[in-house]
């Protein structure tokens, strides 16, 4: 099993050999109240909207901490079932890992007029909330690649790598889904979606597409003009990165819309407050702060010129549990690996 | 004491007891109801478990001598129909070895696994109480045999919810209908109970002399017969108030005719200077004194048989002993010392019902005129004749006339022919015997002469 063995023995390798810590921490307001928040998101992108409720709730001293989604996820579980102490609030990207998390009573209930009004697939046992809208977009370089040439659905994506084989190769990127949470979750997607998984697959690797694990080193890579194309790159991290020279389309095929999952972890020591967090992330003057910071984008026709039909939310629903069995996980990374082998031999 | 208590009305017991039995039956149905609602959604959730698991049995595959499960998302989908309850899976090999589920532990104890392919039992997931099912797939491959159990579970709130759905949207209706038949029953009682407030209030505004009866009709049957029966004792209110005021007033008429004669005798003879007159005089004081004794007999005689009639209870009794007490009885040898009786009665017994003393009192008085007015000898006789009993007087004389027996019985009967001694009140008294006890007087001329009869139905012996 070599060529199912290698992404894995690349895990290992990335694999920190100590206990996980946060990425970065940082510290809002100086109130009385201490009040601990983790999250998948950038502090640099979040920040505003953390400062004004910050702003409005004087009392509290927020401390926010940035994790990546499995090491998030690893301390989550431990604290649940350990019964340590949690933190108040969690905000994470990998939805699949907030359900498993609700779904083992990991997450404490709050219901308010604003969490009711949430879509279904927005919202589940009102204990996980989706609080942003970010489409998965192609990124692409809008210097080497004309408009006429952008390909606007995967089906014209999949005829341009058969076209012009030699003009995509090595230039085409995506996400490495063994070792990006976010790139498995999207695969995910793709695969329940359509048969046009496979057929990408195949056209990605025939052009000898780059699997990496980066939202940024993706995006830099497009802005620099190593990759034409970067596909399922999540939408808020183009919009912040704000380089000239990346273009993004929402296929019109389909286009997945990922929300941000926010729970209260059972036990936390904020609960109100959490719940008073969530309210204003859903409130109408959060959402416009996190419209300007990318993490909530308008899915309106008129602007983005996608039918609503195209649309496919990432739905926070116990379906999701599928995507973290262990069988279904090691199918998936087979079938993609396989793949990729596959056409890397001729 | 139930006195302190202030009487419910009977509206209120009504519409008490009427809300009693809705509410009873509303428990009764309420419990039914969230029996059925549960045990619907325990099937409808128990097939869609069931459902899910199949699903997952299904994809299983073996792969490299051992099962790989390729979870479909229709099974989560499937139980995601329940959308806010928490789900458990497990996929275990033939030894419990894992081979996928949702976490690394197993969380579930799963019983002892039987023989049935499905098997259902309740755990805590979580610490939330939670349906399971186990579905069993046995695998006989080359590489691979042996079973592969698929446990999948959830929590009850779907159940919950839609057992709490089931049981308001059938209560709901019938809360509505009880308090609706609550209405009406309200509704319906009043307005059977308003004969009721009617005839009290009629009763109120009687005058207190008023003894007639109310009227009965546009009344409901059962109050009829209450009306009926309070109509028959005011009836008879009305014949004691009528017989008092009678026997007064005759007493009166009767006494001031004697009285006024003695008064005359006693004042000629306190005026009469001559012994002879004077001791006639006397005498004919004496005579009217002792008339007056029997008319005061009489009319006590009379008012007793009134009031006995309407009081005592009818007892059966034999007429023979009726007959022999009068022959046995010497009241006769005051008005015909030395008479000529004889008693005619049979073997058998003639039962009628009635009461003892006033048979006695009317044959004593019958007895009383064939001695006065008729011709000896006198006959006491008992006879039966199909269903009529008689007791009758017999005596040889002619009867008096036509013209005077149509008249018998009535009060105020002195006739001229009947003299002094007479007061026309022993046929009256024997009249109201007769028609107390159902019967009547009949009098004829016989072959040996005239007979006065009593005439009773007869009681079977």
């Amino acid at each position: 099993m070599p060529r199912f063995l290698l992404p894995l023995l690349c895990l290992l390798a990335l694999s920190p050999l100590t206990a996980p810590a946060q990425e970065a921490t940082t510290r809002f307001g100086d109130g009385a109240t201490s009040f601990l928040m983790r999250s998948t998101t950038d502090i640099g992108i979040i920040r505003p909207v953390m400062d004004r409720f910050a702003a409005l709730n004087p009392e509290l001293t927020i401390t926010y901490e940035q994790w990546g989604s499995n090491d998030l996820f690893d301390l989550s579980r431990d604290d649940c079932q350990s019964g340590a102490r949690p933190a108040d609030a969690v905000l994470s990207s990998a939805v699949q890992h907030m359900v498993w998390l609700v779904n083992a009573a990991c997450g404490a209930p709050y219901r308010s007029a604003v969490t009711a009004a949430l879509p279904d697939n927005r919202r589940w046992r009102d204990e996980l909330w989706g609080v942003t809208t970010e489409p998965a977009v192609i990124a692409y370089n809008r210097r080497l690649l004309a408009g006429a040439d952008v390909p606007r659905n995967r089906f014209a994506f999949l005829d341009a790598m058969r076209a012009r084989p030699e003009f995509f190769r090595k230039r085409i990127a995506t996400y490495d889904i063994a070792e990006s949470g976010l790139g498995y979750l999207f695969a995910y997607a793709d695969s329940l979606e359509a048969t046009t998984f496979g057929a990408l697959l195949e056209g990605f690797a025939r052009v000898e597409s780059v699997a990496t694990c980066c939202s940024a080193e993706i995006i830099q890579g497009v802005s620099e003009g190593r990759y034409l194309i970067a596909y399922n790159v999540l939408g808020s991290y183009v919009a912040n990165a704000n380089l000239p020279d990346v273009g993004m389309i929402l296929p019109e095929d389909y286009t997945l819309i990922l929300s941000r999952g926010y729970m209260i972890p059972k036990g936390a020591a904020q609960a109100g407050v959490a719940g008073r967090l969530v309210d204003f992330l859903l409130s109408d003057e959060a959402q416009a702060m996190l419209q300007r910071a990318g993490l909530v984008t308008q899915m309106d026709p008129a602007e983005t010129g996608l039918a609503v039909s195209a649309r496919r939310y990432v739905p926070l629903s116990p379906t999701l549990l599928v995507a973290r069995d262990a069988n279904r996980r090691r199918l998936l990374l087979r079938f993609w690996s396989d793949t990729f082998m596959q056409a890397e031999l001729p | 004491m139930s006195n302190l208590r202030p009487a419910r009305s009977l509206a209120s017991r009504v519409v008490l007891t009427v809300l009693a039995i809705l509410l009873f039956g509303g428990v009764l149905v309420a419990g039914s109801t969230w029996w059925n609602g549960q045990q619907a959604a325990r099937q409808s959730y128990d097939r869609i478990l069931v459902g899910a698991a199949s699903d997952i049995a299904e994809s299983i595959r073996i792969r490299d001598g051992a099962p790989l499960v390729n979870l479909p998302v229709s099974a989560f989908e499937l139980l995601a129909q329940a959308p806010d309850d928490r789900i458990y899976y497990a996929v275990t090999g033939p030894d419990g070895q894992r081979v996928t589920g949702l976490d690394d532990a197993p969380l579930i104890d799963t019983p002892t696994r039987g023989a049935d392919p499905v098997r259902f039992f309740d755990a805590a997931l979580n610490g939330e109480p939670a349906r399971f099912v186990q579905v069993t797939r046995r695998f006989v491959e080359r590489d691979f045999s042996g079973p592969v159990h698929v446990t999948v579970g959830q929590t009850l709130r779907a159940r919950t919810a839609m057992t709490r759905a089931l049981v308001l949207d059938a209560l709901l209706p019938m809360a509505l209908a009880g308090a609706a038949l609550m209405v009406f029953a309200f509704l319906v009682i009043r307005s059977a109970l308003r004969p009721l407030g009617d005839l009290v209030e009629d009763l109120s505004r009687r005058d207190p002399h008023d003894l007639t009866a109310m009227p009965t009709d546009r009344l409901p049957s059962e109050l009829r017969v209450m009306l009926g029966a309070m109509n028959r004792f005011m009836g008879r209110l009305d014949g004691q108030v009528h017989a008092m005021r009678n026997l007064i007033s005759d007493t009166a008429h009767q006494l001031r005719t004697p009285v006024a004669a003695i008064r005359v005798h006693a004042e000629s003879a306190v005026s009469e200077p001559e012994p002879e007159p004077r001791q006639r005089a006397l005498d004919r004081l004496l005579l009217r004194t002792r008339s007056l004794g029997t008319l005061l007999d009489q009319l006590l005689s009379r008012a007793m048989v009134i009031h006995r009639t309407d009081s005592a209870p009818r007892a059966p009794i034999d007429l023979r002993e009726v007959a022999l007490d009068l022959m046995d009885r010497d009241d006769h040898m005051a008005i015909a010392p030395g008479a000529d009786l004889r008693l005619v009665i049979g073997e058998d017994p003639v039962i009628v019902r009635g009461d003892a003393f006033s048979l006695g009192e009317a044959a004593r008085n019958l007895l009383g005129n064939a001695l006065r007015h008729g011709q000896q000898p006198v006959s006491i006789g008992v006879t039966r004749t199909g269903p009529e009993a008689a007791l009758w007087i017999e005596d040889a004389g002619q009867g008096p006339d036509a013209s005077v027996i149509a008249r018998l019985g009535d009060r105020f009967n002195r006739s001229a022919a009947s003299g002094e001694q007479g007061s026309g009140i022993g046929l009256s008294i024997v009249t109201s015997v007769a028609t107390a006890f159902d019967g009547r007087v009949d009098m004829r001329a016989t072959d040996a002469g005239f007979r006065a009869s009593l005439i009773f139905p007869a009681e079977e012996t």
